[in-house]
């Protein structure tokens, strides 16, 4: 149930209401769009396909924003080391710094 | 591949995996969840237990809808095409699944017209190029790929063919959860939520498991990263004594879910009232069938089927390796009598069955695990 | 069993237990295994359980010939890059060669669907010439049969090749030692995903094409630089890359580490695999060969591949350890591993 791969359209065929023509890594593969009728993607659009179905529109914006998180996990890592080695701070103000670090990185 | 090759990148699927170290503690033994078996999948093929501390424990759920679907379900769908010279569909991952007369494709090779499909749209297609053949999609997933059955089925009817049907094996994810959760020998801390089944039923149904159960439960992606991410903010979880339902894969999943399939479901399918699943026994309101308007293309009332019980051999555990009460290697005939070349229980036909996942991948590396661990 | 125990009444062990042949059996993988170590060595064969190759070693009063013989079955006739006449060709150069073999000669069976249109079978006679021509090798004799319409899809083709062995080369599993290193000879997965995606059944278009070709001048090339440090070669067709080293594992009874980095694979090979829920590893190549070495001609072997056109793209893939014994794993480069099996019957695309 699980296979879904993200490919992006690259064409809508003409012909039909709802097929696209959806490129992964240069394979090109029809796609039904009509999963998607209320938020239609268009040409450039990434979509998750699913047994030749688009099951969902690909946030780039969110995916930026979750690669930003996890590039940040070892600055969030020596950050904590250098505040644990002066043995001060307790475990609740570290987290609460930890997450204004990360909304000053994300903003 | 975009979208893909960002969440394998190795210097911080490390990071992520020191994270997890880092939040894990060392007086906690953690029992995660993953429900759906592409999870199961992905975990073996990256490599994830090799990175992970000794003290998670990753136990394998019920979301493999070619595990849990009853043998007797596949000889009816293979009687319906024998008894009736139609042609039988199906997605590749039904192809090995052994029924009591052989699976499938040893039908096929017996001379039964059986074709892989990759789209309910493939199925269609058969039967448009084929008008004096009845074409019988073998339909099966969850609420990942009922929406597509579901759609296919809506044009079906509204261009009046006639030589197509489905016989309609979908079941749905929640009631398996619950299942799980009723279950007395079962202990799990939380969750890693169904990603692509939430693209459709978005995450507002896993909301009694954190309210009422009092489990964590992070909705994933597929990737090395979104698990791992998905891993940490369990444990964030936790560790703070936290149960909420959190979205890790927000670039793909929205909270509401996906209306346009949900609508398309609800106008094609209705819950049966109880199912029989592989291994857990009958689940009220798990599974569905097609609604009395969509009856002339539900293969179960177009064509009489037998509607025969197959129950497992006694010595199979499938049902308890599914709830994670046992490790795959813990049954008994796991590596003797069922391989993935001869399978007996569903857990070893599919690729995503926990069974097969851990031959295919692991149970080799356990042995030589124990090799070092002697010479140490 | 030498014939006079056969003579006494001894019957050979025939473990091969299953009813029917199924498509399995011709796969490549376990199955076909299965079929060839049950049934046909035992009754097949004397004298005790050799590692099966490539092709064998025949003396013929007192001169050593590699012979070796192969069929070829595919779906469509015609694909991007090659056509199965060019296949029945570069497959038996590649067996021999693969085998530590020089072609001197092939001679072919055809077995025709009646109905076939004359053109296309001229076709592939053409294309067969072509691909002797090429390869350097002389097509000296064949036979024809005509089956009936229905049967034969189309056209089989049958061949069998002799050739002289490549001196100093001496491939043996039992030879093969922990350190040596495996490489590949180009990218892989070309061939089986272009004959997939030719059957026009699924609806994806890319642009590849099938690998099909000599492998006979990049063997000749290394086996010039480092033929005694050569401890096996094969060409991974039906089963992949996965199977071979499989094979290997279980012959030398070592382990093979692969870094899943270093493999090359197109990326729409790689893409088509991935819409499809299909391994590279898994998939069938034309015009690749794996290659265990001693570790210290390695890159001398590698330097002679990437001098030649078509030999750019070699490269180490892994080495042999001690451990997982028998067994091929695979590692990232963030420290995940996990066990390739064997294919267990044709590679089947899957949703979940």
């Amino acid at each position: 149930m699980c296979l879904a791969i993200p490919g992006k359209i690259v064409e809508l065929v003409p012909a039909s209401e709802s097929l696209a023509v959806v490129d992964v890594v240069g394979v090109r593969r029809r796609v039904d769009l009509g999963l998607l009728e209320n938020d239609k993607p268009g040409v450039g659009d990434w979509v998750l396909i699913h047994v030749g179905f688009a099951m969902s529109k690909i946030s780039e914006q969110d995916a930026m924003d979750q690669m930003k998180t996890l590039a940040m996990l070892g600055e969030t890592d020596a950050a904590l080391q250098e505040v644990r080695g002066y043995g001060l701070e307790d475990e609740k103000e570290i987290r609460s710094e930890e997450r204004d670090k990360a909304r000053a990185a994300g903003a | 591949m975009r979208f893909v090759d960002e969440f394998r990148n190795p210097e911080l699927i490390r990071r992520s995996a020191e994270e997890v170290r880092r939040l894990a503690d060392p007086t906690r033994y953690y029992r995660l969840m993953e429900v759906c078996g592409g999870h199961t999948h992905a975990i073996y093929r990256f490599g994830l237990k090799d990175i992970l501390p000794s003290n998670i424990e990753l136990i394998h759920g019920p979301g493999c809808p070619v595990c849990v679907l009853p043998m007797g379900r596949i000889d009816d769908g293979l009687s319906i095409a024998a008894d009736h010279d139609v042609m039988f569909t199906a997605f590749g991952d039904m192809m090995r699944v052994p029924g009591a007369h052989g699976s499938p494709l040893e039908h096929k090779a017996r001379g039964m017209d059986v074709r892989i499909v990759y789209s309910p749209t493939d199925a269609i297609k058969l039967a448009k190029a084929n008008p004096d053949k009845h074409v019988m999609f073998f339909a099966i997933g969850f609420e990942t790929t009922a929406p597509s059955t579901a759609l296919v089925l809506q044009r079906v009817r509204r261009e009046g063919l006639k030589n197509f049907s489905v016989f309609c094996n979908h079941v749905t994810i929640i009631p398996a959860i619950r299942a799980i959760l009723d279950s007395p020998d079962m202990r799990i801390d939380g969750f890693i939520g169904p990603g692509h089944v939430s693209t459709v039923i978005g995450c507002r149904p896993y909301e009694w498991i954190a309210k009422n159960e009092k489990k964590p439960i992070v909705v994933s992606g597929f990737e090395p990263l979104d698990l791992l991410q998905s891993i940490v903010m369990l444990l964030r979880q936790l560790g703070a004594g936290e149960a909420k339902v959190e979205n890790q894969y927000k670039r793909v999943v929205p909270w509401e879910g996906n209306t346009a399939a949900l609508r398309a479901m609800a106008e094609v399918f209705e819950l049966r009232p109880y199912f029989e699943w592989r291994g857990l026994g009958f689940i009220s309101q798990s599974a569905l069938r097609l609604r009395e308007q969509y009856a002339e293309w539900d293969a179960e009332r177009r064509f009489a089927i037998p509607g025969i019980r197959v129950t497992d051999p006694k010595a199979a555990q499938c049902g308890e390796v599914l709830k994670g009460v046992l490790r795959p290697a813990q049954c008994k005939l796991f590596g003797n009598e069922c391989t993935p070349e001869h399978p007996i229980g569903a857990l070893m036909v599919s690729s995503e069955g926990s069974c097969a996942a851990y031959y295919n991948y692991e149970h080799r590396k356990a042995a030589l695990v124990t090799t070092l661990g002697a010479t140490a | 069993m030498n014939p006079k125990e056969r003579a006494a009444g001894n019957t050979p062990r025939v473990r091969f237990r299953e009813p029917q042949i199924e498509m399995a059996h011709g796969a490549g993988g376990i199955a076909s295994r299965r079929l060839i170590e049950g049934l046909f060595v035992p009754l097949l064969c004397d004298g005790p359980p050799q590692p099966l190759g490539d092709a064998a070693r025949v003396n013929l009063n007192g001169s050593l010939v590699a012979i070796t013989t192969d069929s070829f079955v595919v779906k469509p006739l015609r694909f991007p890059g090659g056509s199965i006449g060019e296949l029945a060709v570069n497959g038996t150069v590649n067996d021999l060669a693969v085998s530590g073999a020089k072609v001197a000669a092939i001679v072919v069976t055809f077995v025709l669907e009646a109905g076939l249109p004359t053109e296309i079978l001229q076709a592939e006679i053409q294309a067969m010439a072509q691909a002797a021509n090429d390869a350097g090798v002389r097509i000296v004799g064949g036979d024809t049969k005509v089956v009936e319409h229905g049967k034969a899809d189309s056209m089989y083709i049958a061949t069998t090749g002799i050739g002289s062995p490549i001196p100093a080369l001496e491939i043996n599993p039992a030879s093969v030692r922990a350190g040596d290193k495996i490489l590949v000879s180009g990218p892989i997965g070309d061939h089986g995903v272009t004959v997939l995606l030719a059957r026009g059944e699924l609806d994806i278009e890319a642009d590849l094409s099938s690998d099909t070709r000599s492998v006979l001048p990049f063997v000749e090339s290394i086996a010039a630089v480092a033929a005694p440090s050569i401890r096996w070669m094969r060409d991974p067709t039906r089963g992949g890359v996965a199977t071979s080293l499989n094979e290997l594992a279980r012959d030398c009874g070592l382990g093979i580490v692969l870094r899943e980095d270093a493999i090359p694979v197109r990326g729409e090979v790689r893409g088509a695999c991935e819409l499809l829920g299909l391994d590279p590893l898994h998939i069938a190549n034309e015009g690749q060969f794996l290659a265990v070495v001693a570790p210290e001609v390695s890159e001398s072997i590698l330097k002679a591949l990437h001098e030649m056109p078509g030999g750019e793209e070699a490269c180490i893939i892994g080495e042999v350890q001690e451990q997982p014994a028998g067994a091929v794993l695979i590692t990232t480069q963030y420290g995940g591993t996990r066990i390739i099996d064997m294919l267990v019957g044709d590679p089947l695309p899957r949703i979940c």
